[in-house]
């Protein structure tokens, strides 16, 4: 009994999760959504979001991924130097690093508005976005990396390599970088899932010509049809259920 | 340590974009009129007090219904095993990557103009029941945006509890509801907490469902959008999002003194 009562509670929240979501498409693909299915099922809401709001795709895409090459550049070092000096700066130096994450997005974006915002070029252009992606998904890469190298003993590993002769570069790139490489594949599919769904931070600093896709959704939810936002909405949940999979893949891999 | 100039990069990177720029920020909140008392505004003027009283209730209510709810569900999900029960937990964990617009717009389909709790009243009542774009819109979000986030936590606490102890209090002739209030909540004591913190800190913080529902709803995040964009108040909007930013933090640091476990908030 008491098995079936939770049962029924936990389906009752599932479907509070899912329900809108099945909603969602089906409107993506509605006719008319306040007609109901009976009207017919068309793609032309699909095409008419893909000639509105493709940019924005495009865009989105393209950040994930510079946002994702500077925190393999940043993070990964850093990750490094706080996995093998573990004391009270690096410690202090990782608890700063997560403010960006702790800190609500628009007090980031505020601050850096009013500290490069006469700065005209820089202000105008992706890069500017591509800051407030990398403050805010920084946290996540060094975390993910820094918790595998924790795990191993990467001083023994590297005595190993530099009794061999290895120079550091040799040991860096060789023994250090494979080792991490479950680490630096979760942080980086966290990495291009957070930035593709930014928005707190993202919607200060955009101007017309720098909209992402989270960017894109809000506009068209306050000023397009349901159909449309809902088509668009479609669009964002195919982009990122690959990502959402390939974590939980990652995650079931390790755990075993 | 010989290769601690790695560190530097990342350090610059945030040093110039961080920590400076949040530096300036304090500083303009308190270049206004009032000068440094524009920190104070958010108690003294009657309308930004109203903003943070809602915001902090929001917040604790969003807080202890998601924690219930999650606490149940995530417990049913890791004691029972029964067919469709991944299925049921990757359904329940799938929302986790939406922004907040997205949940917003999740929250028109379920109680908006032309919403299913509205056909459903329609249908019950003949009148159509909207409200998604208020304070309770805003409440059905963030326990949406929530919920998946806090399952989690509370599943992979839970798993790592010993079972044993459940069953011998069992075995003593403790009632289930005994087990429950003695055996497991204090055994996922220190994950509820953390999660909870979290919970707390990102619905005082969020921005994208409130600005997608209504920039109407009075919270302290909107509260800070239109002085910032509408108004063109830096020095208020400035000092708001500092003591919105310090809160949130102190929050979450308290909350890791009890639980002793590391906590960010997430997107």
């Amino acid at each position: 009994m008491r098995f079936y009562l939770q049962l029924a509670f936990t389906l009752l929240v599932t479907a509070f999760l899912i329900v809108p979501v099945v909603m969602s498409i089906l409107a993506g693909v509605t006719e008319n959504f306040f007609i109901g299915l009976k009207s017919g099922l068309t793609l032309r809401w699909i095409v008419e979001v893909w000639e509105l709001y493709a940019r924005t795709v495009y865009f989105s895409i393209g950040i994930a991924l510079a946002c994702l090459a500077a925190t393999l550049v940043l993070g990964v070092p850093a990750a490094y130097v706080l996995a093998r000096a573990q004391n009270r700066w690096t410690r202090a130096f990782e608890e700063l690093l997560v403010l960006p994450v702790a800190v609500p997005g628009l007090a980031t974006a505020l601050a850096l508005i009013l500290f490069y915002g006469q700065l005209r070029g820089f202000r105008a252009s992706w890069t500017f976005i591509l800051v407030g992606h990398v403050l805010f998904t920084l946290p996540f890469m060094v975390r993910s990396v820094l918790a595998v190298m924790a795990a191993i003993d990467l001083r023994t590993l590297e005595d190993a390599a530099a009794s061999l002769g290895a120079r550091f570069a040799q040991r860096f790139f060789h023994v250090v970088l494979p080792n991490a490489r479950p680490g630096i594949i979760a942080g980086s599919l966290m990495v291009v899932t957070l930035s593709m769904g930014e928005f707190n931070i993202t919607w200060m600093l955009h101007t017309p010509l720098t909209q992402t896709l989270p960017v894109g959704l809000a506009d068209a939810y306050a000023s397009m049809r349901l159909e449309i936002g809902s088509a668009y909405t479609v669009i964002f949940f195919f982009m990122i259920v690959p990502l959402l999979l390939a974590l939980q893949w990652l995650g079931e891999r390790t755990v075993r | 340590m010989k290769h601690s100039w790695l560190l530097a990069p990342a350090a610059a990177v945030f040093a110039a974009f961080w920590l400076l720029p949040i530096a300036r920020l304090t500083v303009v909140g308190a270049s206004g009129p009032d000068g440094i008392a524009t920190y104070a505004a958010v108690v003294t003027n009657p309308q930004y007090f109203r903003s943070l009283v809602s915001t902090l209730i929001l917040s604790a209510a969003v807080t202890a219904a998601t924690l219930i709810v999650s606490a149940i569900a995530g417990l049913f999900l890791s004691r029972n095993r029964f067919p469709g029960r991944g299925f049921l937990t990757a359904m329940l964990t799938f929302p986790l990557a939406f922004p907040g617009v997205v949940v917003g717009f999740m929250v028109i389909l379920l109680a908006g103009r032309q919403g299913l709790i509205g056909q459903v009243t329609q249908w019950l009542t003949g009148e159509n029941l909207v409200f998604a774009y208020s304070m309770a819109g805003l409440f059905l979000g963030y326990l949406y945006f929530s919920i998946p986030r806090v399952i989690l936590t509370v599943m992979a606490a839970a798993e790592k509890l010993d079972p044993k102890l459940e069953e011998a209090a069992r075995s003593l002739g403790a009632s289930p509801w005994r087990v429950v209030i003695d055996v497991l909540i204090p055994g996922l004591k220190p994950a509820l907490i953390s999660a909870g913190a979290i919970c707390f800190a990102t619905s005082m913080g969020a921005f994208g469902t409130a600005f997608t529902l209504a920039t109407r709803i009075n919270v302290l995040p909107i509260t800070i959008y239109t002085e910032f964009t509408n108004y063109a108040n830096f020095s208020i909007a400035a000092a708001l999002s500092i003591v919105l930013g310090v809160l949130t933090w102190l929050v979450l640091n308290l909350a890791r003194t009890f639980a002793g476990s590391t906590v960010a908030a997430a997107a």
